[in-house]
């Protein structure tokens, strides 16, 4: 009895006579026409194209990436082509041409495409899960561990509970709080590329730095080639270079490149052949060094060429968040208020989580004026899972290390993601009684406090009232 | 379309009375399986047997989208070569098997679920990471 007051599976139905819920019918008949998955996305992407196009929040240095790229290759065409084509053959800029198409073509793929993101769980899925948790939870004080062991081929897998996505992480899968997604198969946030590499991109984010890593040693070469060929005209090579200035322009872009590019092809081949993502490989998950027993990458099929197949040439998954399909009637409803109802007013179990609770409202919206990101303190408890992501890369320092070209943007910003959520309250607070938050559940039942208690002050403020 | 008429009409008249997600079944790997443990709600509705043959079918069409074989390394290689403008106009495989798995869940439901007053939720639309019964209330008790 207790137990069932503590929180009760909202019925999107009777969401509907709320006010809010009214108005938001309201808007909704006012905007009468059907509106497609992408407009009401949670996480942070930016859609183009009607939903055909993904983007990461902030494209990153995307527009850089583009630009060295084309003009470096323009320069090429226009300045070392002609000069090799009389002296050597016409087939240098027929290459140049195929390698440039290749690399702005999985540059564009890489950046465009989802790379694998998981959709939240529904609020009936996520108060399952709830369910579940607090069966087996324990009944002390602290907050009950928000993971699960499951046994991967023969090896104990930890799953982490993902407090914006309301679902246990599948393996392989993290949470990215720049993009504020789980990504499957979570390899890294590449700035250079303005978007996740993970599942579904990775391939084309390989074969991205490989064609690459051709293109600037070719136009390398082919520089070097020509200044070479020209002080030997009798000229010095200074007098070359004067003739020729272009051409150390792309020699000074290519050579920096080359060390980086060369560098994170080689790392990201030996992934590619032992299947791990740059994220386990940092956080060290299978090495050796770490497990007493022998334990080594589960996921692994123990040879190299299977390895690459898989990963590369594997089937293309579909995916998941169904930018474009069409937002039915009774979908279209909660997702406007789900968001308003996702506050945390609710039943407290002791006054000390009350506290905590309050204090991290504080922050949170301290957090979300001052924009994010940046000033995010990450002590929060619903960030311990990445917090534990940033101490581990900063400790740990990877034997083949990814160059600078890429660095893997881990969580070292905690998700911000209920910040927004905050300061859209609205008059369905009363509704939102009902609400299912296990981000804010912090500590299991305790019969003698299931009558809810509100702490004056900075709580928020919202109407309560206790159930009976 | 009588089929849909009579799930939609059903949807709308009938009230929900619970929904019961089969989670996913992790000990092979990333693979999509799911778990073929037969949740107690159902036992009421249902015949066991019935239900662990729909997901173990289920499972088996994933396994068929996901499987390695030399179908789909010429589908990865030939998308490589193109520079993956292939898909572009052409249907992966996975989606061809997703499009059967549709067929198959709605014969299901049609032909089992819908007439016990269940109804199975594709899994793609819960981003292939539960499979939903929605358990409607049962008329005929309660009047």
């Amino acid at each position: 009895m207790m137990k069932n007051c503590e929180y009760q599976q909202i019925d999107p139905r009777a969401l509907t006579v709320s006010p809010c819920s009214a108005q938001n019918q309201h808007t909704e008949k006012r905007a009468q026409r059907p509106r497609r998955k992408w407009e009401v996305f949670p996480g942070k992407n930016r859609f183009f194209c009607d939903g055909r196009i993904i983007l990461a929040r902030q494209s990153g240095v995307l527009p850089l990436t583009l630009g060295l790229i084309v003009v470096t290759c323009g320069l090429f065409f226009a300045f070392d082509c002609p000069f090799l084509v009389k002296h050597l053959t016409v087939f240098i800029p027929v290459i140049g041409a195929v390698l440039f198409v290749f690399v702005v073509i999985s540059l564009l793929r890489t950046s465009f495409t989802d790379p694998g993101i998981l959709p939240r769980a529904t609020p009936d899925e996520a108060a399952d899960i709830e369910k579940q948790i607090d069966t087996s939870g324990s009944s002390t004080y602290r907050p009950p561990p928000r993971t699960k062991e499951i046994l991967i081929n023969q090896q104990v897998v930890k799953l982490k509970y993902c407090f914006t996505c309301k679902t246990f992480r599948p393996p392989r899968t993290s949470h990215c709080s720049l993009c504020d997604n789980c990504v499957e198969r979570f390899d890294h946030h590449c700035p250079w590329v303005g978007n996740c590499v993970g599942k579904r991109n990775y391939r084309f984010f390989y074969s991205f730095i490989i064609s690459l890593s051709f293109l600037t040693s070719f136009i390398f070469g082919c520089v070097i080639t020509h200044i070479t060929l020209r002080s030997q005209t009798g000229k010095s090579l200074v007098q070359a270079i004067q003739e020729s200035p272009a051409s150390v322009v792309e020699l000074v872009i290519c050579f920096f490149s080359i060390w980086s590019i060369l560098g994170l092809s080689g790392f990201h081949t030996y992934l590619v052949a032992s299947n791990l993502t740059t994220n386990e490989d940092i956080k060290g998950s299978w090495s050796s060094k770490r497990a007493a027993e022998e334990s080594g990458n589960p996921y692994s099929y123990n040879s190299i060429i299977t390895n690459c197949c898989v990963t590369l040439c594997g089937p293309m998954p579909p995916s998941l968040i169904d930018r474009r399909g069409f937002l039915s009637l009774d979908e279209a409803i909660p997702t406007s208020s789900a968001s308003e109802i996702e506050l945390p007013p609710f039943l407290a179990k002791n006054d000390a989580h009350m506290c905590t609770q309050s204090t991290k409202d504080v922050l949170e919206r301290m957090v979300h004026s001052f924009d994010l990101h940046a000033l995010c303190p990450p002590g929060t408890p619903k960030t311990s899972p990445l917090g534990m992501e940033v101490s581990s890369t900063t400790a740990t320092s990877p034997e083949a290390s990814p160059p600078a070209g890429c660095s893997p943007q881990l969580a070292d910003q905690p998700m911000a993601a209920p910040c927004p959520l905050f300061s859209s309250r609205s008059s369905s607070k009363r509704d939102s009684l009902h609400s299912i938050n296990p981000a804010f559940r912090l500590a299991s039942p305790s019969p003698s406090l299931s009558r809810a208690t509100l702490i004056p002050g900075d709580a928020p403020d919202t109407g309560f009232i206790p159930l009976p | 379309m009588a089929e849909t008429h009579s799930l939609q009409d059903m949807r709308q008249q009938a009230a929900v009375a619970a929904k019961v997600f089969i989670q996913r079944d992790y000990t092979n790997g990333t693979v999509c399986q799911f778990q073929t443990k037969f949740p107690s709600e159902l036992e009421t509705r249902i015949d066991k047997q019935q239900f662990e043959e729909t997901v173990r079918t289920l499972n088996n069409l994933y396994a068929e989208a996901e499987k390695l074989g030399s179908q789909s390394y010429i589908e990865g290689c030939l998308a490589c070569l193109t520079a993956y403008t292939v898909f572009l106009c052409m249907e992966t495989h996975y989606e061809k098997v997703l499009k059967k798995i549709a067929k198959y869940i709605q014969e299901q439901n049609d032909k089992i679920y819908t007439p016990r007053g269940l109804l199975l939720t594709d899994p793609i639309e819960r981003g292939l990471r539960v499979v939903e019964v929605t358990i409607f209330e049962d008329r005929s008790l309660t009047r």
